[in-house]
């Protein structure tokens, strides 16, 4: 394997896995590097060996399309790898990357960042029971292994997610006890403009809700969870209505699904210096790219969740109008594709992003005893207590409570901790950024990085002075 | 947007040698205001390895080591204070000499170093290589929360009535009958002001067209998520390039100096892989367990120094009522404790021992 590209492509699903084909297409040449065994990313999953022959669904249908182009020869393709640290060196990008437990590095001229999105929670008490898992996360186990979550679900969520989730846990055989979203009729209503311009999707949402109509499984409107109840496992649910903040029905289950929409990984972008901002509509704080990818960044360029969450369908458009822009700058051409398909489906996507942003009575439901930072067990009332002794930045609160510092970086509790540090010193959320990014990216093994050595070769400098 | 007060003094730069200055003075009768561009203790001061080693400090300056040792063991819990003890190992026959000629200075200096066997050793840390050559230690070493810097003095300001102002960074200072400091708070007065900026002293002084030498390191740290017992006390590498501790939470912080990217007038500096590879694999080498243990986060402070390596303290050259401190080596371990000579100097008194002309022959060496 060479180790420099012309274009290297962090991240295999619609987005960088389309970048990476129309690069190839315009003549140059890429390695696309992601963390999966198989490309595809977390919509479009690819089936394990163990379920190869259960049916279709659009999105494996999808997934199977793009790695049957990716697998065509004149790509190279980095699975199980993963990206702790990117630098611009001498007019070049470089990567380190361990595959396999290897530490290598790759270089590239240019480099598309696809890093997509993750899910956020709303933490409420009990909901780091084992048990509880995101929504999307659900979506990762039917896709891959077809694996339930447990014998009898109760969903709950933001967005249209929930009766995805809820109608495939019903295909796969479970029992879901109930669909619990913050949502209402009201909100749904409000998206149909947006929706009628993909009538395919808007059917299969359709779908979804009438098998769980038909089922008789309860869907409670403008409803969320309070609190999971359960030790080891979860053994229940309390819901609670928004509109008057009453208590709404329990239920008993064995796991909860439970997601408030997504947030886009914008680390690695952050890291390199892209400028970052806050814009709900697009899930939070995203990298500013334009539409076809290019930065402020020389040679870098993004596309799909990572900046901005508009969809599956417009992170593959944008991956394709991304990929031919970085091709074309390097190959000196002008790019004049038109970005009207990608505004489309954005427009579409942008409308579930609406629907998914969690709603302000939902933080209410966090509380004091609530566990904010779950790497570090820190309650709210912990990072409240520290917001109170002066700290107003989520710098200040990591470095005084570790809120950020465990094996997640922040990456679930910097949302929750931000709008606290928002709500207590009446900040607005915008002047809340989350603290700056560092490598690794991901946590490594300390042996994997250091790899093989002799002590006699480490470069080690002159010492201090005495 | 302007305010009436006028301080007797104005601190610009919101880190351990700022604030602790502040206190004093503030002690002393002066009304004092702490500026800081970004929050406090988030700079060297907040980011550094928090080691508090005599075994690593500067011959001349242990007399100060010393006494700003005794400072963090008052400051306690509050700051995450331990002292554990602390070995340096060398592992081969050139480390090994170093290691002596180095450590029976700093003994004579005053610290407390003493040699120890590899049987010692091995029943003090079961954990480390077998591949020790040589080994000292220093029962007074130990660490202290780096992180905590920023909560630390945000309190003792607080409880102190000393206002300060993060995210307040000074764009021009105006020579007044004392001084004007433009701010995005409004424009600040004060009769003297002290420049206590770390790694941005050179263009905090240039805005008053002072040239102040002063390069920064940009020092690399890496953590480790929580691990099961590996080490009890604080291991260092006879070079200095290797600082280690387990902390009470089970993570392991492994420093030592190793350089990064990026300047202070960039912003933030970067961490370079090709640096700290080397870092880790050195850390490694000393605990052999680590390899197992996942690195979560690695950063980059600066760390302000000039071409002696020693203190700028006192007088900032040609501007009357203006003071200057920063660039100590070992500044986490000493900055309490100049900090205190420091804001008696400001308070007209004798400082305990002596201060560092900012304004010296950065080429003679220091007598």
């Amino acid at each position: 394997m060479p180790d420099h590209y012309d274009i290297a492509v962090v991240g295999a699903g619609p987005a960088g896995g389309n970048a990476t084909l129309a690069a190839a297409q315009s003549g140059a040449r890429v390695i696309l590097i992601d963390e999966q065994p198989k490309a595809g990313g977390q919509v479009w999953r690819s089936k394990s060996a163990s379920i190869l022959s259960s049916p279709a669904t659009p999105e494996g249908v999808a997934g199977d399309t793009l790695r049957a182009s990716l697998a065509d020869g004149s790509i190279t393709h980095l699975p199980n790898t993963r990206v702790w640290d990117i630098r611009r060196q001498d007019d070049v990008w470089s990567l380190q990357v361990l595959q396999d437990e290897t530490a290598t590095q790759i270089t590239a001229r240019a480099l598309i960042l696809a890093t997509g999105a993750r899910e956020y929670v709303q933490p409420v008490r009990g909901w780091t029971t084992p048990g509880v898992i995101g929504l999307a996360g659900a979506t990762a186990l039917f896709k891959q292994s077809l694996t339930l979550p447990g014998n009898k679900t109760v969903v709950s969520g933001t967005g249209p997610l929930v009766f995805y989730v809820a109608s495939e846990i019903r295909r796969l055989g479970g029992t879901v006890a109930a669909v619990v979203t913050p949502n209402t009729r009201a909100d749904w209503a409000r998206a149909m403009p947006a929706m009628i311009g993909q009538p395919k999707l808007m059917a299969r949402g359709a779908i979804w809700i009438t098998d769980l109509m038909l089922a008789k499984v309860p869907i409670l409107w403008g409803h969320a969870i309070s609190e999971v109840s359960g030790a080891d496992r979860v053994t229940g649910v309390q819901t609670h209505r928004l509109r008057d903040n009453t208590l709404g029905p329990s239920y008993s289950a064995d796991s909860l699904c439970l997601g408030h929409g997504l947030i886009p990984n914008i680390e690695a972008a952050q890291m390199l210096g892209v400028a970052i901002r806050h814009d709900p509509t697009l899930g939070g704080w995203v990298a500013d790219a334009d539409p076809d990818g290019a930065t402020t960044v020389k040679d870098l360029y993004l596309c799909g969740d990572g900046c901005g969450i508009r969809g599956a369908a417009a992170a593959g458009l944008q991956g394709i109008l991304a990929g031919t822009r970085a091709a074309n700058d390097i190959a000196g051409k002008p790019t004049t594709a038109s970005t009207r398909k990608w505004m489309r489906a954005a427009r579409f996507g942008k409308a579930m992003t609406a629907l998914s942003i969690p709603k302000p009575k939902l933080e209410a439901l966090t509380t004091n005893d609530t566990i904010l930072c779950r790497c570090e067990s820190m309650t709210c009332s912990d990072i409240s207590a520290e917001i109170d002794r002066g700290a107003t930045s989520t710098t200040s609160v990591k470095s005084g409570q570790r809120a950020g510092m465990g094996p997640c970086g922040g990456k679930y509790c910097q949302t929750a901790i931000a709008a606290l540090i928002a709500q207590q010193t009446g900040k607005p959320l915008a002047d809340v950024p989350p603290p700056a990014p560092r490598p690794p990216l991901r946590p490594v093994p300390l042996g994997q990085v250091a790899g093989d050595f002799d002590y006699d070769d480490l470069p080690i400098p002159k010492p201090a002075p005495l | 947007m302007s305010e009436t007060t006028t301080y007797d003094i104005a601190i610009i730069g919101g880190g351990i040698m700022g604030c602790a200055t502040a206190l004093r003075v503030a002690e002393g009768g002066m009304s004092a205001i702490v500026l800081d561009q970004g929050d406090l203790g988030q700079g060297a001061s907040g980011v550094n390895a928090g080691t508090l080693s005599l075994q690593i400090k500067r011959v001349k300056l242990m007399p100060y080591a010393l006494k700003g040792h005794h400072l963090w063991e008052q400051m306690g819990e509050a700051v995450g204070f331990a002292k554990t003890g602390g070995y340096t190992l060398a592992f081969n026959a050139r480390e090994a000499q170093m290691l002596q000629e180095r450590q029976t200075l700093k003994a004579q200096a005053g610290a407390p170093i003493s040699f120890v066997s590899n049987v010692q050793l091995s029943a003090a840390e079961p954990n480390l290589t077998q591949k020790v050559e040589a080994a000292s230690f220093c029962p007074e070493d130990g660490y202290a929360n780096s992180s905590l810097t920023g909560q630390y003095y945000r309190g003792r300001l607080r409880d102190a009535h000393i206002p300060y102002r993060e995210g307040c960074k000074v764009t021009a200072i105006e020579r007044t009958t004392g001084f004007a400091l433009t701010t995005p708070d409004g424009t600040i007065h004060a009769k003297r002001i002290l420049l206590a900026a770390g790694a941005w002293l050179k263009p905090l002084a240039a805005l008053l067209d002072v040239d102040l030498p002063v390069n920064a390191r940009v020092n690399t740290v890496s953590v480790t998520e929580r691990m099961a017992p590996l080490m009890g006390s604080v291991i260092g590498h006879a070079t200095g390039l290797l600082t280690m501790k387990q902390k009470a939470n089970g993570t392991v912080l492994i420093g030592g100096g190793w350089q990064g990217l990026g300047t202070p007038q960039n912003g933030r500096g970067t961490v370079d892989a090709q640096t700290v590879r080397p870092n880790l694999a050195l850390a490694q080498y000393a605990v052999p367990a680590l390899a197992q243990a996942r690195v979560t986060r690695s950063w980059t402070g600066f760390e302000a120094n000039v071409p002696d390596f020693y203190p700028l303290a006192g007088a900032l050259p040609g501007v009357a009522d203006a003071d200057v401190l920063g660039c100590v080596r070992g500044g986490y371990t000493i900055g309490p404790y100049i900090a205190q000579l420091m804001g008696d100097y400001i308070l007209g008194r004798e400082p305990e021992l002596p201060l560092f002309n900012p304004g010296r022959d950065f080429e003679k060496d220091i007598t």
